[in-house]
């Protein structure tokens, strides 16, 4: 007798489906596409299809950005287990069909927009998870600085130090994810160019860098949500980033 | 003019338009890009006050009439820069092109500058159209949008060899003032189109010319304000920062507010009101209305005094456009020093910067 074929995974509900594209960021905004709003859609059915309907602010919102989140999605959907089908579209935008063939077609970003690109968006991406790097650091710093740490003491604090938080948590992801120390040992202020030690001289200048990043990202986060909201009229998309509610 | 609490104001709207984005002027076969584009601009206004908010039929085809109410009649402005974009592969007469913007300014002398354009890839016969702009309609600066698509192409930087040639015949023809607009569609593709590393590397190489970045390089107000730290002539245009943060989002609108003063300083930030995407009543007064707010969050940053929201409300735009400001509306004394600390410098206080990271 021969054993059964392992049986198959059931579908994921559709909160399975949910966190799995809430794994997805847009790259800009460091922030996952379900915050933002840009998740129409997404449904799968008992025998595991996915589908999944994404939106934007605009209809020319950068070409580049919006290829990497449906890619993403449709890797993080694809990935979950029952799911034996997925498919991504991204609705009213001017390069809708090139992105939307190009990663149904699994072509990468160059031979969707065949002629006009001429690399794949790594570099593109690493660009922005060093934005995102200075924008946590910000975030784990303005806490410390306010409770009196001074700038030479910032400068030797590792994480391992730090108490447990949210954009400790995340810090550390996005430095792991670009390669960057992210241990205990690691030590909180880095470059994130090359991960080396910020020179003691220049620590205050860092942390108004760090500010500043932070700042714009979330300039920019609001006004793509409430572009966004003009463009389908959606209920206020309540979920500012942390600890930046609006009066 | 205006006037507040016994204080006047003298107002050069440095960003304005206007534009023919209705049906009627699409190009066929383009139809979706000149909607499109219209549409995405018309979102922005929903970022204002919903008093000043349009119809969509209204805000592709404005009148002359509308325009001399809301920016002249209402709106404060004393004299305005009118800022084209050609956009000709969509719209059939163009978007706003200088001659457009001409033929209907022109019945109202001493109210406009004509700010004409150009695109490095259109060659010999661009230098051509430039020189012609120049001698018919007086300019003294361009705006250039580096995205816009030509023939095929989705974009070119500042720092090509043909911009080069472009920028060394403007200046020549007597241009000074160098307005550039970053957008999304830059080829290729899988750039970063919002970078702004090529007009860094022109404002060294042209130090006569001023480079003044429209919408303080949304979405990257960061690598703006470092590169505007090292380039004395970056100025930053305020068009979208006023008109899309100050009503919809006050908090983020003086932490930008807060990271411009510090960064760029008061004395090379311009008002523009980005009409018709919203008017310049209710930004006029609101900005002189502004305060940074007393919040601990934002204690570290400049604080911007009547004389600082003179300078960014006019006075710094009729210094590069030389427009004459009548004695009322100077500064008195030659005015206060700006807030300004200088980057990195021996000069800023570093505890103080410290504080506020």
């Amino acid at each position: 007798m021969t054993a059964p074929a392992t049986s198959r995974a059931h579908a994921p509900s559709p909160a399975g489906l949910r966190a799995a594209l809430e794994t997805v960021r847009d790259p800009e905004l460091d922030e996952p596409i379900t915050a933002l709003g840009f998740v129409a859609s997404a449904t799968v059915s008992a025998a595991g299809d996915a589908q999944v309907r994404l939106r934007l602010p605009t209809y020319f919102c950068a070409p580049n950005f919006a290829y990497l989140m449906v890619a993403d999605a449709y890797d993080a959907v694809i990935a979950l287990p029952g799911v034996r089908r997925a498919e991504v579209v991204l609705d009213g935008h001017f390069a809708s069909d090139a992105i939307n063939g190009g990663v149904a077609a699994q072509a990468g970003f160059a031979k969707s927009f065949d002629g006009e690109a001429v690399g794949e968006l790594h570099q593109l991406r690493a660009d922005f998870l060093r934005k995102a790097i200075m924008a946590g650091t910000d975030q784990v710093c303005r806490p410390l600085v306010a409770a009196g740490t001074d700038p030479a003491r910032l400068r030797t604090l590792t994480l391992g130090e730090l108490p447990p938080s949210r954009p400790l948590a995340r810090l550390r992801q996005r430095r792991a994810e670009l390669g960057l120390p992210a241990g205990d040992d690691a030590v909180l202020l880095i470059d994130p160019a090359t991960g080396g030690p910020v020179p003691a001289d220049t620590v205050p200048l860092h942390l108004r860098k760090a500010r500043i990043t932070r700042v714009s990202l979330d300039a920019n986060g609001s006004i793509c949500r409430g572009m966004l909201q003009h463009r389908y009229e959606t209920p206020a998309v309540s979920q500012e980033p942390e600890g930046e509610e609006e009066q | 003019m205006y006037e507040k609490n016994g204080e006047k104001y003298f107002v050069v709207d440095s960003h304005m338009h206007y534009w023919n984005a209705a049906p009627d002027n699409w190009v066929p076969g383009a139809e979706q890009y000149a909607k499109g584009w219209i549409e995405c601009f018309h979102a922005y206004q929903s970022l204002g006050p919903p008093a000043t908010h349009w119809s969509i039929e209204h805000f592709q085809k404005y009148s002359e009439d509308d325009l001399m109410k809301d920016v002249f009649e209402d709106g404060h402005v004393d004299v305005a820069i009118f800022q084209p974009t050609d956009l000709k592969e969509w719209y059939k007469e163009g978007f706003n092109t200088t001659q457009r913007n001409a033929e209907m300014g022109r019945k109202h002398p001493g109210k406009f500058i004509y700010n004409t354009n150009f695109d490095p890839r259109d060659s010999d016969a661009g230098l051509d159209e430039l020189k012609r702009n120049v001698a018919e309609y007086g300019s003294k600066g361009v705006k250039l949008y580096t995205a816009e698509w030509n023939n095929g192409s989705r974009g070119y930087k500042l720092s090509d060899p043909g911009a080069y040639r472009y920028l060394e015949a403007a200046q020549n023809l007597g241009i000074k003032n160098i307005h550039v607009h970053k957008g999304p569609t830059i080829w290729p593709l899988d750039k970063d189109a919002f970078d702004v590393s090529d007009v860094d590397h022109a404002a060294t190489d042209f130090p006569e010319l001023n480079f003044i970045i429209e919408h303080v390089g949304l979405p990257r107000i960061e690598d703006f304000c470092f590169m505007a730290t090292q380039e004395p002539n970056v100025y930053a245009g305020l068009s979208v920062v006023i008109g899309g943060l100050m009503f919809a989002r006050p908090k983020f609108f003086a932490k930008v507010m807060g990271e411009l003063l510090f960064w760029v300083g008061e004395d090379k930030m311009t008002f523009g009101s980005d009409y018709g995407i919203w008017e310049p009543k209710w930004q006029v007064e609101g900005f002189v209305d502004w305060e940074m707010p007393d919040d601990p969050d934002l204690s570290d940053y400049p604080r911007l005094n009547t004389d600082g929201k003179k300078k960014i409300l006019g006075l710094n735009a009729a210094k590069l456009y030389n427009i004459d400001v009548p004695a009322e509306y100077q500064l008195k004394d030659g005015g206060t020093p700006g807030a300004h600390e200088v980057l990195g410098g021996q000069d800023a206080d570093d505890s103080h910067v410290a504080a506020g990271a």
